[in-house]
């Protein structure tokens, strides 16, 4: 069905499959042994300590980063197949980064449009279209022309949250968003991503904010040292964690 | 004798040789040469004005103008089309410097260093006897006129430059501009010509203007194998009128037309810097 991929096993209506993937940077092993599945519409925050291997994950999901070992399904294309198309991959999953990656010579709306132009060769009338409307939906409508250097943190972030929706990916994967914006801004980008959720997009969301995932996830991961420690719904995993180690986390930042 | 005057005007007599190894050197130095260059006509039309007879030195300068910038025009033209060749192929070159490929790579840097590394003077030499003086095109020869051979002689240096320039503007553009063009699906090479190259232009400006700035000063070494250009012109100029008071005076009105041509872009270069540093 997919290009470049191969059906794999894994259960028919997880929109994302991880079994088992390791990976190290050199002797240090990052990820040692990672399987969550995530089902369409469904959204899923990860937390857990600095270093823990949250932003790894994230790239081995689009195949920024290659896994040593294990298996990664997206949307029935096989990540970890040797053929696997990774631009066709890369079209069905979306990511924003902590630090926007804005393109700065290019206007908000050009940034939007760009990748549907170049990379999905469509229509640039279409697109230009489909970027103000993704440009309303982030609440951002009368910045089109502006440079990314005008506008503040939090819009940028929007900007960026915008560009990836342009390429109408079936997965959104949030990398600490909200991390390096000011507080005021922080809300604006978290209500952006909570209309996404309610939209019905597959969401995967490394977050500092904890009463946000607390709020709008379906489960939570906690990650330490590579490995998934324990996951539940919010509601227990923020209200009765099991594992000591979840609980001295959870104390630490609550 | 108000000529030389004006250009002297605006300059303080302490600048030219005060502080070269200061961050302004160049422009100060560039002062510094303008204010010798009129104070060696002065004195020559002061020389001229006692010796009587002959015509004055500056209405021999004069009358002479046209062809001394006849001459002159050549280095314009030998440096521009050196300048415009080298860039175009040391900006590949210099793309290819971060090739994924190491045969690719691995050359590029090669070449870069050995051009870069070479005085120029030997380039020229080896441009203006290695290539032929004339091409077979289906048939048809097409001549190479000295000055175009030239011109490649001066391409080549330019071209390691840029390609250093590019590199090094490539480098500079940070991991994430390259991480998200990456998840965004566009292919190395979008990436390279449609995110990071339209950053670079500006970081690279000042630096590319520099080196058009030295190149149109280092033409006339084309001189010395046997191109005739504005030194040419100078020459000539002085065999025929067989005055030793025109010598100085001659080169330095020389090289004031390289002051006037040079110094201007020398100034557009530090504005640019100036202004564009504030922008990121
Ligand atoms: N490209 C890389 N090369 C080498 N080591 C890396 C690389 N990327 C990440 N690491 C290392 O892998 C470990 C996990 O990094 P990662 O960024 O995934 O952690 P994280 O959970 O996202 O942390 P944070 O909360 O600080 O963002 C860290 O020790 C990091 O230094
Ligand atoms: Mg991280």
């Amino acid at each position: 069905m997919a290009a470049g991929g191969t059906m794999s096993g894994i259960s028919g209506d997880a929109v994302v499959s991880l079994r088992d993937v390791h990976k190290s940077f050199g002797a240090t092993e990052v990820l040692g042994g990672i399987s969550m599945d995530v089902g369409r519409g469904d959204v899923v925050c990860i937390i857990g300590p600095s270093g823990s291997g949250k932003s790894t994950l994230l790239r081995c999901i689009n195949a920024l980063v290659p896994v040593d070992r294990g298996e990664i399904v997206v949307a029935g294309m096989t990540v970890t197949s040797p053929t696997l198309d990774k631009l066709a991959l890369r079209r069905k999953v979306g990511i924003v980064f902590q630090q926007y990656n804005l393109f700065p010579h290019k206007t908000a709306l050009q940034n939007v449009m760009m990748a549907p132009i170049h990379v999905l060769k469509r229509d640039r009338r279409e697109v230009e279209e489909l970027a103000r409307q993704l440009m309303r939906k982030v609440r951002l409508s009368g910045k089109e022309a502006c440079y990314p250097g005008e506008l503040s943190g939090g819009q940028q972030q929007r900007v960026a949250i915008a560009r990836s929706l342009a390429m109408k990916p079936e997965v959104m994967m949030f990398d600490e968003v909200t991390a390096a914006l000011d507080p005021e801004t922080v809300k604006e980008v978290l209500t952006t991503i909570r209309e996404l959720a309610e939209d019905g997009m597959t969401c995967m969301l490394v977050t500092h904010e904890m009463g946000f995932a607390r709020e709008i996830a379906d489960r939570v991961y906690f990650t330490d040292r590579g490995v998934i420690v324990e996951h539940g719904p919010p509601k227990e995993l923020f209200g009765s964690p099991r594992d000591p180690r979840t609980r001295e986390f959870l104390e630490h930042v609550l | 004798m108000s000529r030389p005057f004006a250009v002297l005007l605006p300059f303080r007599p302490g600048d030219g040789l005060a502080g070269i190894a200061g961050h302004r050197a160049d422009r100060r130095a560039a002062a510094g040469l303008a204010l010798a260059a009129g104070l060696i006509l002065v004195h020559a039309a002061a020389h001229a004005a006692t010796a009587g007879a002959k015509p004055a030195v500056l209405e021999t300068l004069w009358r002479w103008t046209p062809f001394l910038l006849g001459g002159f025009v050549w280095n314009i033209v030998i440096s521009a089309l050196a300048m415009a060749v080298g860039t175009a192929l040391g900006f590949l070159l210099g793309i290819a410097q971060i090739s994924q490929v190491r045969a690719v790579r691995a050359p590029s840097w090669f070449a870069t260093q050995l051009l870069r590394n070479a005085p120029w003077l030997v380039l020229l030499f080896y441009c203006m006897y290695l290539l032929p003086f004339q091409l077979h095109v289906f048939g048809t020869r097409i001549g190479i006129p000295d000055w175009l051979k030239a011109a490649f002689g001066f391409a080549l240096p330019v071209m390691a430059y840029v390609s250093e320039i590019v590199r090094g503007a490539i480098r500079s553009i940070p991991a994430g501009q390259w991480e998200s063009a990456e998840a965004l699906s566009f292919t190395r090479s979008q990436t390279i010509w449609m995110i990071v190259i339209p950053q670079c232009l500006k970081r690279m400006l000042p630096a590319w203007m520099n080196l058009y700035a030295i190149v149109t000063m280092a033409s006339v070494l084309a001189n010395v194998v046997g191109v005739s250009e504005g030194l040419t012109a100078a020459r000539e100029m002085l065999a025929a009128e067989q005055r030793v008071e025109l010598l100085l005076p001659v080169y330095a009105y020389v090289l004031l037309w390289f002051f006037a041509y040079c110094y201007p872009i020398a100034r557009a270069t530090v504005f640019l810097e100036r202004r564009w540093a504030v922008a990121h």
